[in-house]
């Protein structure tokens, strides 16, 4: 992008209240790369994830990207430290206020989370595309991860699913879609930092954020991973307004569509009807957090989410795994 | 009977062209012509929610859906 472009831009961006202190180098001064300081004794957990609206307010789309890259941080129960821009913008072809807005979506969403902006990298590109690189902070002995989870344990979901079903009919402009917008809006720019407190504060060993493959997709990567099995209740999950009127009027999809024929030799739903499946499948953008908890500490999990304002219930549980059976059993 | 080409387009263009013929009442029969498994999911699932009988019919690379109002 133009150097000029570029410059006006940044200089939009309101002054970031985590640099001092942990940003060793001055993002004013051109550098080529930013020297953090980063607290003794801990471990980084890093992540990068970004991807073309799905919404149509870029301001919104920002924060959600930033939210959906941060996700990723909180699942393994690290705290965001410091983060970079990943943007890709036509700005022969498109007003530069915004990619601004864009920015400034971003930037709140990382001061929200505690991260310093470190920089970033930008590409002209004839389709708009905004994520971050996002290093976080962890304990290196105490982490959530996908390969601990544990026979018994109960499986509590964060957050309502049917994010990929409202962004297809935003897409579409189906009737009603600044409703559908305002909705997607409000579940996806949420940050998971409620879900994360809990893993680092009572010690939760397997947890993953739901997002592309689905809460059936991921659910089934933390299966394989620990070699176990589970059970969930379609009608113990939280679904956002509107997501199941919109798979039955055909808004699903392609990409949740191939989550769900992927795996149909790992799941049954024989007795489910078949728009739940779909959603349980549904590809999510910036989705909540699988946590796998032990029954001891199922109501202490449930009552610190619930403080913190999060949807959060029980939907299933961890099993042993019967060797040629599916790992996942969906029931109504 | 109303005949759609719905081949070549990306979710959720099918089905919102299936949607609005079906919404019009003015046709209790429509063919529509699709080239991805996906098209012909969604367009068999607003059929059936809105009362319709579907048959898919495979065609090489397309599938033909014959769409007809209970």
């Amino acid at each position: 992008m133009a150097p000029g472009d570029l410059e006006r831009v940044l200089k939009t961006l309101p002054a970031d209240p985590w640099a001092a202190g942990r940003l060793l180098t001055s993002s004013g001064r051109n550098e080529d790369a930013s020297i953090v300081r980063i607290p003794a004794g801990k471990a980084l957990v890093q992540t990068v994830d970004f991807f073309t609206p799905i919404v149509n307010d870029p301001y919104k789309f920002g924060q959600i990207a930033a939210a959906n890259a941060l996700s990723d941080v909180y699942a393994m129960g690290g705290d965001p430290w410091c983060a970079m821009n990943i943007v890709c913008f036509p700005a022969k072809s498109l007003d530069i206020t915004v990619l601004a807005a864009i920015l400034a979506g971003g930037a709140d969403k990382t001061a929200e989370a505690g991260a310093a902006l470190a920089g970033g990298h930008s590409v002209e590109d004839p389709e708009v595309k905004f994520g971050l690189a996002v290093t976080g902070i962890i304990t290196p002995d105490a982490f959530a991860d996908n390969g601990s989870l544990r026979p018994d344990d109960q499986l509590v979901v964060t957050k309502a699913l049917g994010t990929g079903l409202l962004a297809t009919a935003i897409k579409g402009r189906r009737s009603g879609h600044q409703e559908l917008e305002d909705i997607l809006y409000r579940s996806a720019a949420r940050l998971n930092a409620a879900p994360g407190r809990v893993i680092r504060s009572l010690g939760i060993k397997a947890a993953t954020d739901i997002t592309g493959f689905g809460l059936g997709g991921h659910l089934l990567e933390m299966l394989d991973a620990s070699d176990l099995a589970a059970v969930i209740h379609a009608g113990r999950l939280a679904m956002l307004p509107y997501a199941l009127q919109l798979a039955a009027e055909g808004f699903l999809p392609g990409g949740s569509h191939a989550n769900r024929m992927h795996r149909q030799n790992d799941y049954n739903a024989d007795s489910t009807d078949a728009l739940l499946t779909d959603i349980i499948f549904d590809a999510q953008t910036s989705g909540g957090i699988i946590l796998a908890v032990p029954p001891a500490q199922v109501n202490e999990v449930l009552a610190r989410l619930r403080d913190d304002g999060e949807i959060a219930d029980v939907i299933g549980e961890v099993l042993p795994h019967v060797p040629g059976k599916p790992r996942l059993t969906i029931l109504p | 009977m109303k005949q759609i080409d719905a081949r070549g387009l990306s979710c959720p263009q099918p089905v919102l062209l299936v949607k609005k013929a079906m919404a019009s009442g003015e046709n209790d029969s429509i063919e529509v012509l699709v080239d991805s498994a996906v098209a012909v999911e969604n367009i068999s699932r607003v059929a059936s929610s809105l009362g319709w009988d579907v048959a898919a019919t495979p065609k090489e690379d397309e599938v033909q859906l014959q769409l007809v109002q209970k």
